[in-house]
Formats: C-alpha cells, structure tokens, sequence
C-alpha cells in the first residue's frame, strides 16, 4: 500500500506530486481564460473609461473603496429588486483590475451612476453621516481640497493599453475605436488628447459644484456617475444573457 | 511505523526522534472525519456530473453542462426557453414563476390597474403598496430625503410636511419622481445692495407672520415687487409656484434657509440673506427607466399617502 511515509521520504515522489497538485491549481485558473470569447456578452454601449472617469477610478482603488464597497451584482431576486439588473461580464471587460466582490460593508455601486446627485456624491463623501446618519462609512474631505494631479494621465492611459483596453495612440488604432465605438466616443479614447478632454470634461460636468479647478472629486464623482448606465438592457432580450452562461 | 506500542492514557508517536528524546507525535485524524472526507469527494463527482463543471467537454456549447439538470423560462416574446442549469435562468424562472414573486404579480396587477383613489380606499392594496414601497424608498430615496422623508435642512426637501415646492398631488409627485427636478434660484449677492437685502428678509418673514420692522418690511416690498425681480417666480402674493418649483414664502414651512432653527430675529434674516446672496441649485434624477412605471406609481402612493401629501 502506497503510504504517505513514501512520499516524504522519497524526493522523486514528493516532486512529482507535488508539480501535479500545482499543476491542476493552475490550470483551473489558466483554462477558463481561453473559454472567455463565449463568456463575455456582446452588447453595444460599453467603452473603455474617459481619461477623467479613469483617473476617478484609479482614486476609487486609491482610496480603497474595494473594501467595502462591491461592484458586482448577482443574479438572485433580491439583489435585482434592490440594485437593479444583474452585472454582464461585458460591463467590467475594461476594468483592470475589476471589481467585483462579495464583501459588502456599504451597498454594492455597480449601479451607482445617475442615482444621486452630484451635490449629493459631494456631501455624502464628504460628511457621510450628514445625508445617511447610520452609515459608517469614514469621511474624504481632502478630495474636495486636493487638485487633481493629471500630469500623467497619457501614461495611465498607454498602461491601460497595454492589458489590451482599446485606447489609441496611432492613426489606425483611432479609425478603429472609431468604427467600434463611433466618433464621440473614440475622441475620448485617444491618448493624445487625453489631457484636454480630461479638463473639458471636468468643466463642462462641473461634478464637484466648484468651477474654478478640477478636484479629485470631480474625478472621482465623474467616475460613480458612469457606473452601470452604459448598456441599456431595454434592448436585450433576457434570454440573450442566458446563452452565456 | 511506530515502534511504540499505544499505552493508555498517552499518544502514539511517529519513531522519529531528534537529538534523542525529542519525539513527533502521531495524532491520526478521527475515522469518522476521513469517512466525511471521503463521501465528499463521492459527492463532488456526483455534483459536477449533475451541475456544469469542466470548461472543456464534447458538447455544443464546449463544456459540461449538467445532465438531466435543466429549466425553462420564458423570453421577452412568451416562448419557451429550455436550457441547461445556470442561475439567470434559474433567476429568469423564480421571477416568473417563484411562489413570491407570482404573489407579488398578482398584487401589482391589481395596484397598476387601480386609481390612485381606489389605493387608498382598499386597505389590502394600501397595506401592499406601503409594504412594497417602504423598500424602494430606503434604497432609492432615503439617501436624500432621510428614511422618514424628513430631509436635510437646505438640502433636500422634507417630504413629511404639508410643503410641496413642485406640488404634492399624486400626477405632481409622479411627475416628481419620474423626470426628476432641477430647482435653481440665481443669487442676488451682486445686484441687490446690503440694505435691499436687509429690507428683503425682513420683508420675507413678515410673509409668514413673524414680527418686524414694518418700514423695513414695507421697503421689502418694494424690492420684492421692483428690482429683486422676486414675483417672477414666488409670485406677487409669495405664495410660489409649483410650476417652476418657487417656494411657498407665507407658510412656516422652510426647506433651505433655516429659520426655525435660528435663535433671534437676526439669525433669521441671516438664514434668509445667505439664500437671496447664493441662490439655490439642486437637482433630483429622474427615476424613469431606474424604476419601472409600477414602482414609482407605488412610490408615489407612500410619498402621499403614508409620509404626507397635499392637494
């Protein structure tokens, strides 16, 4: 009988399980990778973040929302009667890294966007107990007082590109967002006019109340704003969904 | 392995020993944790058999899908959708055939064919609705207007008392909810002078009965009617418009400025001046497509009905 004294005791054994045991550890994770072209839904409307949105976003992990806060919204009755439709693989495939989850302190945000006002976002992250007084969710005051650094946003953006999110630096990678996903949208998308669509948005969306400059809040609200509301599931048929699963 | 023998009241060690009395001792896990530990793993195999395990497999849709483990729903159109086990499917099925969700069908039915009216009167369908709409108002509205509707002073309106700057009837509510509002009022800190803003409170709070300089209050008036251009919106009798949101200035019922709060008539026109200096902008999303239009219809009834409505 093969005993486990045999495998600590003999060096071959004791490697090659042990290659064996890792080897299905990872293959579990390696596999499913080459099966993501029939996971990911197809749908129109979802895009790569706005230089503005990104830099929110990068303040959102910053600032370790993750923690509390999911962004993932599961397919059971009562989360969709309270958050609204279940998250698509599709709606987090530019998210890196994504941010799901299922440790919820505060309420889940992948549906965040539009559902409060701007004024809002900037009361309730600065002084949470003042609109929610049972919250525990700690206050961010500094955002409001600290200017966004957008010096390297170019950077962030070509970061991104490199983990394959569809930002254009060339001509032909322009034409392409272009035709994926229309003018408006890949202008936003190009790396060389980050910079300034980064500060147009931002004044014109005015997120944070305050014209003057551009404060991380406004990122950061730019960002919650956007949450959830890029695919319109009016369009879809639910069964659609169903097929990939 | 061991050479000891197992003697009563000590533990079995495995033989090894370091530097010649230190000793490992053989502690073998329990025969009723190995057996669960192997049913489990029997377990296992009858699960991924039965549930969709591997993602790779010889089937159409390029791995294992679960056998003889399907459900069936309906799509947008009413046809029979037959699929292999995963849970939005097995969502899709719950809400439409789940003993909750059809007993909740079965109420909404009867809510969005009745009137407003016909809510109200029926205990059953009232006890429903405010049921119902307690939740969607804690998730959806009580960011702002607090769980009992009773608002943030100077921010967002208190829904609990008789004041409704857009009208407090049940199409003025649903109109509410459903496209949202912006209410704005311009800030006067550069066109009026100190004393026109001093006259101008005064005035303001002798609209609601409190005492005042009456000269003060009478030059107020002028600059309510004349250059404060404040009739345009609030009215020439102040009392407001619900049209554009101008708030009602001869009740006691204050949403932004203060005055209640304030301890002397000083404080009160401070509350008042600070509002004519910097306007007002504040902005309620439009719940339309967030919430369908039988969700809002029920809001709309525990707005009137349970917090407080007007006509």
């Amino acid at each position: 009988m093969f005993k486990h004294e045999t495998i600590e005791t003999h060096a071959g054994w004791l490697i090659v399980l042990t290659l064996l045991a890792i080897g299905v550890g990872g293959l579990v994770e390696i596999v499913p990778l080459y099966m993501i072209e029939s996971t990911i839904e197809k749908v129109d409307g979802v895009r790569p973040y706005t230089p503005l949105e990104q830099r929110g976003r990068d303040l959102y992990i910053r600032e370790g929302c993750y923690l509390c806060h999911s962004q993932m919204i599961r397919p059971f009755r009562d989360e969709m009667m309270r958050y609204g439709h279940y998250s698509l693989a599709a709606e987090s495939q530019y998210d890196h890294p994504f941010q799901w989850g299922s440790k919820r302190t505060g309420p889940d945000l992948a549906r965040l966007g539009g559902k409060y006002s701007n004024e809002w976002h900037v009361q309730h992250m600065t002084a949470p107990r003042s609109v929610v007084p049972e919250s525990i969710m700690p206050n961010y005051p500094w955002l409001l007082k600290n200017k966004l650094d957008i010096s390297d946003i170019a950077d962030r953006m070509r970061a991104l590109k490199m983990v394959s999110v569809p930002y254009s630096e060339t001509k032909a990678e322009y034409d392409a967002n272009v035709s994926k996903f229309g003018k408006d949208v890949a202008v936003m998308l190009d790396i060389n006019r980050a910079q300034e669509n980064l500060i147009a948005q931002a004044q014109k969306g005015n997120y944070d109340g305050n014209k003057a400059d551009i404060s991380e809040m406004d990122a950061l609200i730019a960002y919650l704003q956007v949450l959830g509301t890029m695919v319109d599931f009016s369009k879809y048929d639910e069964a659609y969904f169903v097929k990939f699963r | 392995m061991s050479e000891q023998k197992n003697t009563e009241g000590s533990v079995q060690t495995t033989g090894h020993a370091w530097d010649g009395d230190i000793q490992e001792f053989n502690n073998p896990l329990p025969r009723w944790w190995i057996w669960a530990f192997y049913a489990s793993v029997l377990f296992a195999i009858g699960y991924w058999i039965i549930y969709p395990s591997w993602p790779v497999g010889f089937t159409d849709k390029g791995y294992l899908t679960g056998v003889g483990n399907t459900i069936t729903f309906k799509n947008d159109k009413g046809e029979d959708v037959t699929t292999h086990w995963n849970t939005r499917a097995l969502l899709l099925e719950d809400m439409q055939t789940g003993p909750e969700a059809m007993k909740q069908k079965e109420y909404l039915a009867k809510v969005t064919k009745a009137s407003y009216s016909q809510i109200v009167a029926d205990d059953d369908m009232l006890g429903f609705t405010n049921a119902y709409a307690k939740g969607l108002f804690g998730d959806n509205c009580a960011a702002c207007h607090q769980a009992g509707g009773a608002g943030v002073m100077g921010k967002y309106p208190n829904l609990a008392d008789d004041g409704w700057l857009y009208g407090g009837s049940y199409t003025q509510i649903e109109q509410t909810i459903k496209n949202g509002r912006k209410g704005s009022m311009p800030g006067f800190e550069d066109r009026l002078s100190e004393k026109q803003k001093d006259d101008l409170s005064e005035y303001v709070l002798s609209l609601s009965g409190h005492e005042v300089d009456r000269n003060k209050a009478a030059r107020g008036a002028k600059v309510f009617s004349g250059e404060g251009t404040c009739i345009a919106c609030h009215g020439a009798n102040a009392k407001g418009n619900t049209a554009l949101g101008a708030a009602n200035l001869t009740d006691r019922i204050w949403s932004i400025a203060d005055v209640p709060s304030a301890a002397d008539m000083e404080g009160k026109k401070a509350a008042i001046k600070q509002v004519i200096n910097k306007g007002i902008s504040r902005h309620m999303p439009a719940w339309a497509g967030r919430l369908s239009d039988d969700e809002i219809k029920l809001l709309t009834v525990y707005v009137h009905s349970t917090l407080g409505g007007g006509q």
